[in-house]
């Protein structure tokens, strides 16, 4: 990316300058220049554009993982006010609606499993479906995903899948309101039908972790976080149901928007205004695939647990927390001194909310939300805590990975998979994949310096790091 | 002689180009470019065949609509498809894809969510049409 129009607010914090005439809402780029300069150019574009969709409120803003996306980019964050003709926008959530990572503690040290890892290891990938093609043993009835997709995480829960401690760690405990599963294409339904419990592919992963290092000992207190100390991390979605829901809107939104004389710099941008039908419609069916998704991580997350128990009998883990990024949630934000109702699109982005929000689980409300950044598979990950919305500018929001460098192409060139697992094993790091090919995708030299993510999002004011984590065992999709 | 299939940049996905001497063909192999991200498509046997059809005026729209319908029926019935043939009576397109049930065997690339309407262009240039888009993986 070329700086030539940007101008620095703060070494953490730019402003895109508009051209001679160009009629748009502020943007605001949380990098450093380091950062900035490796994204793509379109990443400028793609968020100008978004600063000139109705209704917005503030400036649109991208994290410092930002990359190209699609409507909007990857790391992009954009509130809308319904009352003032905002909008809500499919480009602006992606196709795969509430990815997110859960993160579990567990009750291990590095030296009880590092004997038993590869037995670890194995046993996870023999009980996560992952990769492309894999299904999960669940096969709900449309009348049965009916019922996840109004309950979320509560249904897994209700139907012995994971603990009732569980819920105080899942934003919305577990179940946003608003699902409408009237609003889901059968077509949805039937691609959801064995895909509960299931991974994907692409970025998404299962990881042992360790605690390498505390930045923040009071937050990591309240978090139960240790150096030395096992966590297991796990990215995943809403699957088929979400994709397809993200499809159907796509084009539903498209021609709404130009219908309703919505005049779409990119057609990507795809949306409605959000009292419009199309625009409710597209709420109840997004809310809803939400809904799967944290099912589908509760599902896992009890999946992790008994392959942990079958290998080492007295493991526990723990819900640290659930973060979903791919979202468009309605929330109440300080703005200019007066409290609004405002949807803000989170897209390849995290909400953080900060110390004595009343949203946080009493445990955590002290330090704030726990914001993850997921790594690549063999450089490490990050846990923040959340800041006030007085240091966080952008509506409660954060990174939420390392952010690609490279295309999928550039990275199939440069790395074969077979060598990178092997080199990952001997740096002691375990893949488990049926994806050779996906694991040359996803070399940790294709994605960004997530140390440098992490600094520039806690020097941004977005989040603060708590603790940094490294890698032991990851299974792939 | 041009390639039936290509692919060009993106930055966290895959952009997807399908050519050939009619817009019906270059959608058939966009469509290969499309499943050959997810297997090898020539080892895909056609055990079974699925007919597509959809209305859609709007030429672009109708590839995203095709590439689209493909993935939504494929996963929906956990098949993986090979082969494909597109017909078009004005804003009416009928088609077919042949495939089979994923086996062990069958190479694991990566999964494909969707296509989008990044980069999205249908054009002809010296006889020969082509067909783009960005998909998300």
């Amino acid at each position: 990316m070329d700086l030539a129009r940007l101008k620095e607010i703060n070494p953490w914090c730019y402003a895109l300058a508009p051209l001679p005439g160009e009629e748009r809402a502020p943007v605001r780029l949380y990098a450093n220049a380091e950062l900035l300069r490796g994204m793509d150019a379109k990443v400028l574009e793609q968020i100008a554009n978004v600063a000139r969709l109705p209704g917005l409120v503030g400036a649109a803003m991208t994290m410092p993982d930002a990359h190209w996306g699609y409507g909007f980019p990857i790391g992009g964050v954009a509130a809308f006010d319904a009352e003032a003709g905002g909008i809500i926008s499919a480009g602006g959530v992606g196709f795969d609606i509430s990815c997110g990572i859960r993160c579990l503690r567990s009750n291990l040290d590095l030296p009880v499993i590092a004997p038993r890892l590869e037995r670890l290891a194995d046993q996870l990938f023999r009980s996560i479906p992952a990769g492309v093609g894999e299904e999960g043993k669940l096969k709900l009835s449309p009348a049965e995903l009916d019922a996840v997709m109004r309950g979320g995480a509560q249904w897994a829960l209700h139907h012995g899948y994971g603990e009732a401690s569980d819920l105080d760690y899942i934003e919305e405990r577990g179940c946003v309101a608003g699902a409408e599963p009237k609003a889901v294409s059968d077509l949805a339904k039937q691609r959801q039908r064995g895909e509960m419990g299931t991974l994907g592919s692409g970025n998404h992963y299962l990881e042992i972790q360790v605690v390498e290092r505390i930045y923040d000992a009071q937050a990591a207190a309240a978090y139960g976080l240790a150096e030395g100390q096992v966590l297991v991390s796990i990215h995943c979605g809403s699957r088929g149901l979400g994709h397809q829901v993200g499809t159907d809107y796509l084009l539903t939104l498209a021609k709404a928007a130009s219908r309703l004389g919505l005049h779409l710099p990119d057609r990507e941008l795809a949306c409605a205004p959000i009292r419009s039908p199309e625009g409710q419609q597209y709420l109840g069916a997004m809310n809803a695939a939400i809904n799967i998704a944290l099912a589908n991580r509760q599902i896992l997350t009890h999946l992790a647990r008994a392959a942990f128990r079958a290998v080492l009998p007295d493991a526990r883990l723990e819900t640290l927390y659930d973060v979903s990024h791919n979202t468009c949630k309605a929330e109440t934000h300080v703005v200019e001194g007066k409290p609004r109702l405002l949807y803000v699109h989170r897209k390849g982005a995290t909400r953080a909310f900060g110390p004595g929000h009343a949203a946080l689980p009493e445990r955590y409300r002290a330090v704030g939300q726990p914001v993850i950044i997921g790594g690549s598979m063999g450089t490490g990950s990050w846990i923040l805590a959340g800041n006030a919305e007085e240091q966080n500018g952008a509506y409660a929001s954060a990174s939420h990975g390392a952010g690609r460098a490279m295309s999928r192409h550039q990275a199939l060139r440069k790395w074969n998979g077979r060598e990178l697992i092997h080199e990952l094993a001997t740096n002691g790091i375990l893949i488990r994949t049926r994806s050779m090919r996906g694991a040359a995708e996803e070399a940790p030299g294709a994605y960004k310096d997530v140390d440098m993510v992490a600094e520039a999002t806690e020097r941004a004011g977005l989040a603060r790091r708590v603790a940094l984590l490294r890698p032991k065992a990851c299974v792939k999709g | 002689m041009h390639e039936p299939y290509a692919y060009f940049e993106h930055g966290a996905d895959v952009g997807i180009v399908g050519r050939g001497r009619s817009i019906e063909q270059a959608f058939e192999h966009a469509a290969v470019a499309v499943f050959a991200l997810m297997t090898r498509t020539d080892e895909v046997r056609p055990q079974q065949s699925m007919a597509i059809e959809f209305e859609e005026a709007d030429i672009e729209l109708a590839l995203v609509a095709w590439l689209n319908r493909l993935l939504g029926e494929a996963r929906s019935r956990a098949l993986v498809f090979g082969r494909f043939q597109l017909r078009r009576h004005g804003s009416h397109w009928s088609g077919a894809a042949q495939g089979e049930p994923w086996r062990e065997n069958l190479e694991r690339g990566v999964e494909v969510k969707g296509a989008t309407l990044t980069a999205l262009a249908v054009t002809q240039q010296d006889g020969v049409w082509e067909a783009r888009c960005v998909v998300d993986v």
